[in-house]
């Protein structure tokens, strides 16, 4: 299970959905990291994702890793949004898994993404959920 | 750089081998390719074993191994690159004889996966994506495959039909391997009406949970020729290693391996050859499309056409090129680190003439692709008979 | 200094269930539920939907809605609900932390039944008056549990709606013109430490608790405004069933119209400490400048407070920056069978 201080230290990702803006050659890093892919720069400027998108590719995983059976089944989606960045979430209120299509506009939404039991910790973050 | 040559092979049957355990099967293959080598001591063991520690809850897995084979002293180091770990242990046995650090390697992949239940062994599978960025939003291997399967269905228009094929072709080969998981006729039908894992993705389109190990022994091609006793000499000639991205949302294409294709040129760069010279190919068939995508990748067919080669009869035996004649993960078993080496282990058989009842006539040219995770490491081999 | 409502939003889960499938479940009389509790469905959160996730998305639109504040100026965040994810660890800091007020801000999480959502409201707008803030965010939200068979099971349900009080004029979309509590210890329904579900005493919690709680507190609230029902063209009363509300309304003077937009319950269910807030919400969708709306909530133990709000220009303008409140709860519902209610809420047991 997530630890306390891994889950603290991805808030600002998982919370505010913060990337990093090169300031060498403005590619957006989410998650943010220390050395820029693509031009080695080091410097950033801290933003915050745009939370419309839509599905580039996606799934519905049946059998659920441990700790998502509640939630089973599960479906996922690579997401562009709409600053170009892809993420991978899960799709939230689901009611037919057949409505699902590549291509389809979604928007995230804050939400419960596991939790660690009855007595740990939830770990929240974002889900998409279908724009309509 | 030494010409390097495999002189000995074994494994251990593929399946739940419940009586067994990590280093009983370990043994068992490594002791059985050394005999075929005709040698009882090697200078280095390569483990490749993708997670012991949450597999069995061992680590310092090299040494232990040695010690089971009656070698502490011997230099032995286990390397890991997920599900191709079995194929990077042939790299690292290959790279010590060819820089002339070691003149003979007992190569071995092997994992133990019977001995946690399904959800952990999914969750110690899934250890070989971004836990932080995909695993943590519930996404498992057949979820991951099933995004790329659908990203190449989107593109290519590439068929759930063409993907049974995959299968369907796999079991019948499998039904020839006496090492094989599962000796089982697979029909089209079963495979699209088996149970949904991930759409599109149904369970006859994954590979199982296994235990098994592999081993070949590697040595120059000098010394090779002293042990052959009149049998064909078998070298390789190719090594590539390459690595993508493991997270799916930092690839610009997702219908297209490209781990396994920068490993694949290297490969056939090395070893001075073209996709139509191969006469037999392993591929890592952790999926059905997983298959599909591999075998365009390493130029057998063009992107997108993959599919239909399978949908056609071009990759069966007795096809234009013959691919998995093991059984592939799919029918043979997939334990995770003895994969990439046991997939060597076929193609020596392919090519010494002694594959049996699923032996592709003249063989002489076989490459073998094992791959890490849902693409973000491969390995190339090219092995070829010695004239 | 004058304080106002600067921005306001709600969130409520996609998901209903019809009280048709409770009953049949229970063997209930479907037919004299719906007419005297006054209930057709109600909204169920998803096993990814909590107070805390509903009190981040009604409180994004409310920031949707105020326009331009920094969220860094917000100095104090007050979440009231009964249904808190952690027993110990406040929900607030989290909602602080996704909407980017921390760390400068005062946090806590309030309890009073279904009453913590206006509690937090009180709090905050009486913050914001004293100058100890710029803004302050005062949230009502609960994903409600009624025991199973239970009478609430048909009404429990989950909501959030989330109000930023301000002191810049310019900013209102509606200004809090006065605010009055009316509190006794009645004990109708209750909880204890380590329960999974409230308990309460019946037919007690009508006359004696409600009924009498909150006609005291609108009543109250009425004179030492100096107003009287006609004045009003909204009044939103807590509703813990679609019967109450309206009941308590008639009996105070209003008319079916000034209660009609912020009665929700029929179709949400009763949402707890987001009950009256939700109805809040719907009323400011919709009123026009210069309205006065009267909210008094309710709960258990028990209390009422009760705000006299007059709605500002500006409402015009913001009311779409984000989803309004109806077509939240009638747009896009999922409906869902019992088994997969009681897999939501937690009431299957699964292994250990």
């Amino acid at each position: 299970m997530i630890s306390p201080a891994r889950s603290w230290r991805e808030f600002p990702q998982r919370y505010r959905l913060e990337a990093a803006k090169c300031a060498g050659c403005g590619k957006v890093l989410y998650p943010p990291r220390v050395k820029c892919p693509a031009c080695a720069g080091t410097a950033f400027e801290t933003i915050v994702l745009p939370r419309e998108g839509k599905v580039v590719t996606f799934t519905v995983v049946r059998v659920p890793p441990a700790g998502f059976t509640e939630q089973s089944p599960l479906p996922i989606a690579l997401v562009e949004l709409a600053d170009g960045v892809r993420v991978m979430v899960q799709i939230g209120d689901v009611a037919d898994p057949a409505e699902l299509e590549i291509g389809m506009p979604v928007r995230l939404e804050f939400r419960r993404i596991s939790w660690d039991g009855e007595a740990g910790l939830i770990f929240y973050g974002h889900k998409a959920v279908i724009a309509r | 750089m030494r010409d390097v040559a495999v002189v000995g092979v074994g494994m251990t049957e593929f399946g739940e081998l419940w009586s067994e355990s990590l280093r009983t099967i370990w043994t068992k293959a490594a002791t059985a390719a050394l005999a075929d080598a005709g040698l009882d001591s090697v200078d280095l063991i390569t483990v490749g074993c993708m997670s012991p520690g949450l597999f069995v809850g061992q680590e310092h897995l090299a040494s232990l191994l040695a010690d089971e084979l009656g070698m502490a002293g011997v230099a032995a180091t286990r390397v890991e690159s997920a599900c191709a770990s079995g194929g990077l242990a042939v790299r690292a046995g290959f790279a010590e004889i060819a820089a002339g650090l070691a003149d003979t390697v007992l190569v071995t992949g092997v994992e133990k996966m019977t001995d946690v239940d399904g959800a952990d062994a999914t969750y110690a599978l899934g250890s070989a994506a971004d836990q932080e960025w995909e695993g943590f939003h519930g996404i498992t291997f057949p979820g991951l495959y099933a995004m790329l399967a659908r990203a190449h269905m989107a593109r290519y228009g590439t068929t759930r039909e063409q993907m049974a094929a995959v299968a369907v072709k796999n079991h019948a080969n499998g039904l020839l391997n006496p090492h094989a998981q599962y000796h089982l006729k697979v029909t089209a039908k079963d495979v699209l009406e088996s149970t949904l894992v991930a759409d599109p993705l149904r369970l006859l389109d994954c590979s199982p949970v296994t235990d098994g190990a592999a081993a070949v022994v590697l040595t120059t091609v000098e010394r090779a020729r002293e042990l052959a006793a009149g049998r064909p000499v078998v070298t390789i000639t190719g090594s590539g290693l390459a690595t993508d991205t493991i997270t799916l949302a930092n690839r610009e294409e997702l219908s297209e391996l490209r781990a396994v294709r920068l490993a694949a040129e290297r490969a056939y760069r090395m070893a001075g050859r073209r996709p139509e010279q191969l006469h037999v190919v392993e591929v890592h068939d952790c999926f059905t499309i997983a298959e599909i995508m591999a075998t365009e990748a390493i130029g057998l067919f063009d992107p997108g056409f993959g599919g239909s080669a399978a949908a056609d009869g071009l990759t069966a035996l007795g096809g234009k090129i013959p691919v998995n004649t093991s059984g592939g993960l799919k029918s043979k078993g997939h334990p995770v680190g003895a994969t990439g080496v046991a997939q060597v282990v076929e193609l020596v058989n392919q090519l010494r003439g002694e594959a049996g009842q699923r032996q592709v006539e003249g063989a002489a040219i076989g490459l073998a692709q094992n791959m890490g995770g849902s693409g973000g490491s491969s390995v190339v081999h090219i092995l070829e008979v010695v004239r | 200094m004058q304080v106002g409502i600067v921005g306001y939003g709600a969130f409520i889960p996609r998901r209903r269930i019809k009280l048709e499938e409770i009953a049949k479940v229970w063997g209930a009389d479907a037919p004299s539920y719906r007419k005297g509790l006054q209930l057709n469905e109600k909204s169920v959160p998803g096993a990814d939907e909590d107070t805390v996730t509903m009190s981040v998305e009604a409180t994004r639109n409310a920031l949707a809605r105020a326009g331009g504040i920094d969220p860094a100026q917000i100095g104090a965040l007050y979440i009231g609900s009964e249904s808190h994810p952690y027993a110990v660890k406040p929900s607030g800091t989290i909602v602080a932390e996704a909407i980017g007020a921390t760390p400068a801000i005062h946090i806590a999480d309030f309890e009073f039944a279904c009453k913590a959502g206006t509690e937090s409201m009180f709090v905050a707008q009486a913050l914001v008056k004293a100058g100890e803030v710029s803004y302050a965010v005062g949230i009502g939200a609960d994903t409600s549990q009624g025991a199973p068979g239970d009478a609430l099971e048909y009404s429990a349900a989950a909501g959030a709606a989330s109000f930023i009080f301000g002191s810049d004029r310019e900013r209102f979309v509606a200004e809090v013109v006065d605010t009055y509590s009316w509190t006794t210890d009645t004990p109708d329904f209750w909880r204890r430490e380590y329960m999974h579900y409230p308990r309460h005493g019946s037919r007690f919690t009508g006359e004696p608790a409600y009924f009498r709680t909150t006609t005291s507190s609108a009543k109250g609230m009425m004179e030492k405004a100096g107003l009287e029902p006609k004045d009003f063209a909204h009044a939103i009363f807590h509703q813990p069933n679609g019967k109450f509300p309206m009941r308590v309304g008639t009996m105070l003077g209003f008319t079916k119209e000034q209660l009609a937009t912020g009665w929700l319950s029929p179709w949400l269910g009763n949402t707890y400490s987001g009950a009256s807030p939700i109805g809040f919400t719907a009323v400011l969708d919709i009123a026009k400048p210069g309205d006065l709306v009267l909210l008094t909530s309710f709960g258990s133990g028990a209390g009422s407070d009760s705000f006299v709000f007059r709605v500002s220009d500006r409402i015009e303008m913001v009311r779409d920056r984000a989803p309004r409140t109806r077509p939240q709860l009638d747009e896009h519902q999922i409906y869902i069978d019992y088994g997969t209610y009681a897999k939501l809420r937690g009431k299957i047991r699964m292994a250990e």
